[in-house]
């Protein structure tokens, strides 16, 4: 079976990394603010598997596991944040809430 | 016996503590039982200990209790030297205290800060007994301390009153001077010597320093600068006169019986020094003398009873550094003794007469009072006539040692003599003019319905009378402590001299008699002359020593913190709030509260860090 290049795998990741990062810089409604995040955790996680099937251990993939699973406790916290702020500042961005200037 | 000497100044500090933690909330009697039963417990013991001592046949008794302090080959601890000087200092301190602290039980019964004032005593007497038993400097300076304490806290003892408070700041800055002098003086005692206890510092001053070395005459000067602060002498005599705002038998037991005779202990417990130094031994005895004379000057035109006594007080504290000064060790002591008593009685019976006037203090709204306070009358006639050094009373025979102690001196000692006796003279005309104020003439406004009194307060005033009698022919044990053993020597004198000496106060009382009772000569015609009425002034101001101090020191220190009130040091540190404010303010720019921002800073950072990592 013909394996995909790491390379392949590790620039997919940089650019799912790189999306995630520049949502996360530019939007301005929090919802999507999140979204990114996991997209970059995503990406992250892909580097791992690469990484892992590169040098043909079993590490990445369990580094993978618990970064799913910290996205999945991320996003419950998180969601449950936005709805706190939702229901406190009737509103979702970020721009808006920018109480702790110094 | 001997060995239970540790618990001597134990009981009063008990008592302290028990009447300070239980802050006031005990009834009267027990405080008074607490308070005056622990220094009378003293008393007992200070006597048992006094009869086994002085039975014993030894010169001293050293006990270490238990070590303060031990830094490299430095030792200090509590441990208490028992010899014939300490042993008469702590009868007087614990019998005259225990008399005093019975009669304030009365004196002080309608007072609210009653528990308050028999913890103060009671922490002055530990002191007090810390400072004469102490078998080294550090201790003695301890107490020395610690009384220092208890005469502020006692003299701005009715707090309410600005004017107490003022007083009782002023005696503790003016002693401080004296106090500072001291701790240097064992600084160089320490750095020279390598002790400080008290008896192998004196004899390896003894082997190591010659007669008049610098090193000597430097130790002397600073411990000297300590005992006058302390003993209120010129130049640093201001304070005690002001120290009389405190309660009346504050002023008996502290400023006129114990406290302020600490700097003639002093000297006298290290007089091996002074005798390493003749040019400061008779400094000593010119700085008593003059203090004398002003002191006894400035007396003549008080007109508030308890001022009259407290000059009164500087005045016989002259004579005794006037007895330092010119070696006579032990009548220096002597009258030390002598003068607690009278001393002591002459307040108390005040503190009954200002108590009975209900605090009046100004003698000339006095007069005719002997019917009305036979108690005070009869202790105010014995204890001017044990003051004036009648013959027979107590003060009679220790001030004539002394006198004839600085005769037996070569050279200037007859200047001394004579400046002795001329004190004497105005003595016996400033005791008896108050004697004769309060006593005879008319009433001039104040008329008491009755003397004040119960056997607590009468009893300690009978006891005092008789000590003010009868305590002139009692012997000190001090021949070990001064002459190495040796008798004392007596002093041959002309029956003329003698006579001379007896005669100059009778001839004060005389005078003062002819003014102030029979009114022969009058006051009003002497003060008539401008001359004579610029003299009253400038003595009623005592030399006007407060009106230079005032100008020398206290006025430049005002100047000096007003002119500095932007305080120079203070810029430093303002330099110090503005580049720490201004790089706040750089900083603050970097909390914009946009969370993009934040995580643009996180990336950055990242990438920096990452980056240096792959090139470096």
């Amino acid at each position: 079976m013909e394996s995909i290049p790491y390379e392949h795998g590790l620039i997919l990741a940089s650019i799912l990394f790189s999306l995630g990062l520049i949502g996360v810089l530019t939007r301005r409604n929090i919802v999507f603010v999140l979204m990114s995040l996991e997209i970059m955790l995503n990406a992250s996680g892909l580097a791992f598997i690469v990484a892992a099937a590169r040098w043909g251990h079993a590490e990445g993939q369990i580094m993978f596991l618990m970064i799913l699973t910290l996205a999945a406790a991320e996003v419950a916290v998180g969601l449950g944040l936005i709805i706190q702020m939702y229901r406190r500042f009737q509103t979702v961005d970020i721009n808006v809430l920018s109480e702790m200037k110094g | 016996m001997l060995d239970l000497i540790w618990l001597l100044p134990t009981f009063p500090l008990l008592g302290f503590l028990v009447l300070v933690l239980t802050a006031g909330k005990l009834p009267k009697p027990i405080v008074a039982l607490i308070g005056a039963g622990s220094v009378g417990a003293s008393f007992l013991l200070a006597a048992l200990i006094a009869f086994q001592f002085a039975n014993g046949g030894e010169d001293h008794y050293v006990r270490e209790v238990w070590t303060w302090m031990a830094v490299g080959d430095f030792r200090s601890g509590f441990s208490f030297y028992l010899d014939g000087l300490s042993m008469v200092m702590m009868l007087i301190i614990t019998g005259i205290g225990f008399l005093i602290h019975l009669y304030a039980t009365g004196y002080m019964a309608d007072d609210p800060g009653y528990s308050r004032f028999f913890s103060y005593m009671n922490l002055f007497v530990a002191a007090m007994l810390m400072l004469v038993l102490g078998d080294n400097l550090v201790l003695l300076y301890l107490g020395w301390e610690g009384v220092g304490l208890c005469s502020y806290l006692l003299i701005g003892f009715w707090y309410t009153n600005p004017e107490n408070g003022y007083a009782a700041r002023k005696a503790f800055v003016v002693t401080r001077v004296g106090d500072t002098s001291m701790a240097i003086g064992l600084f160089l005692l320490f750095a020279q010597l390598g002790t400080l206890n008290i008896q192998d510092m004196l004899s390896a001053a003894e082997t190591e320093w010659a007669v008049g070395s610098g090193f000597a005459i430097a130790a002397s000067l600073l411990l000297l600068g300590g005992a006058v602060g302390k003993s209120a002498q010129l130049p640093l005599q201001t304070w005690l006169p002001d120290a009389m705002a405190g309660p009346t038998p504050i002023s008996a037991l502290i400023h006129a019986a114990t406290m302020v005779t600490a700097g003639v202990y002093l000297i006298a417990r290290t007089h091996v020094l002074f005798e390493l130094a003749p040019d400061v031994q008779m400094l000593v005895a010119w700085i008593g003398l003059i203090t004398l004379l002003m002191a006894g000057f400035t007396a003549l035109t008080q007109s508030d009873i308890k001022r009259v006594l407290a000059y009164s007080t500087v005045s016989q504290i002259g004579y005794m550094f006037l007895g330092l000064g010119v070696g006579a060790w032990s009548a220096a002591i002597f009258h030390l003794m002598t003068h607690a008593f009278f001393k002591a009685l002459l307040f108390l019976a005040s503190g009954t007469v200002i108590l009975s006037l209900h605090h009046e203090q100004d003698i000339f709204k006095m007069g005719n009072l002997r019917k009305k306070l036979p108690v005070s009358f009869l202790s105010f006639l014995i204890g001017s006539l044990a003051l004036t050094a009648f013959p027979f009373t107590s003060g009679y025979f220790s001030k004539d040692e002394i006198l004839l102690g600085a005769l037996a001196l070569e050279g200037v000692g007859t200047w001394l003599w004579l400046g002795g006796v001329l004190g004497a003279f105005f003595t016996g005309i400033y005791t008896f003019r108050l004697f004769f104020l309060v006593f005879f003439g008319e009433s001039r406004g104040h008329e008491p319905d009755k003397e004040v009194g119960g056997w607590h307060m009468n009893g300690p005033l009978y006891l005092l009378m008789v000590g003010a009698l009868l305590a002139g022919f009692l012997h000190l044990p001090l021949e070990a402590v001064f002459n190495h053993g040796e008798a004392f020597e007596e002093h041959h004198v002309s029956a003329l001299v003698h006579g001379f000496m007896i005669a100059s106060p009778l001839i004060g009382i005389g005078v003062s008699y002819l003014f102030y009772m029979s009114g022969s000569l009058s006051v009003a015609g002497l003060m008539g002359n401008p001359l004579s009425r610029l003299l009253h002034r400038f003595w009623h101001s005592g030399w006007g020593m407060d009106w230079l101090y005032d100008r020398l020191f206290v006025f430049p220190f005002l100047w000096l913190a007003r002119i500095n009130r932007a305080d120079l040091i203070d810029r430093c540190y303002g330099v110090l709030v503005e580049l720490s404010r201004a790089g706040n303010e750089l900083l603050v720019r970097t909390q914009t509260g946009y969370l993009r921002w934040y995580a643009l800073s996180v990336v950055g950072g990242l990438v920096l860090i990452v980056s240096l990592g792959v090139l470096l």
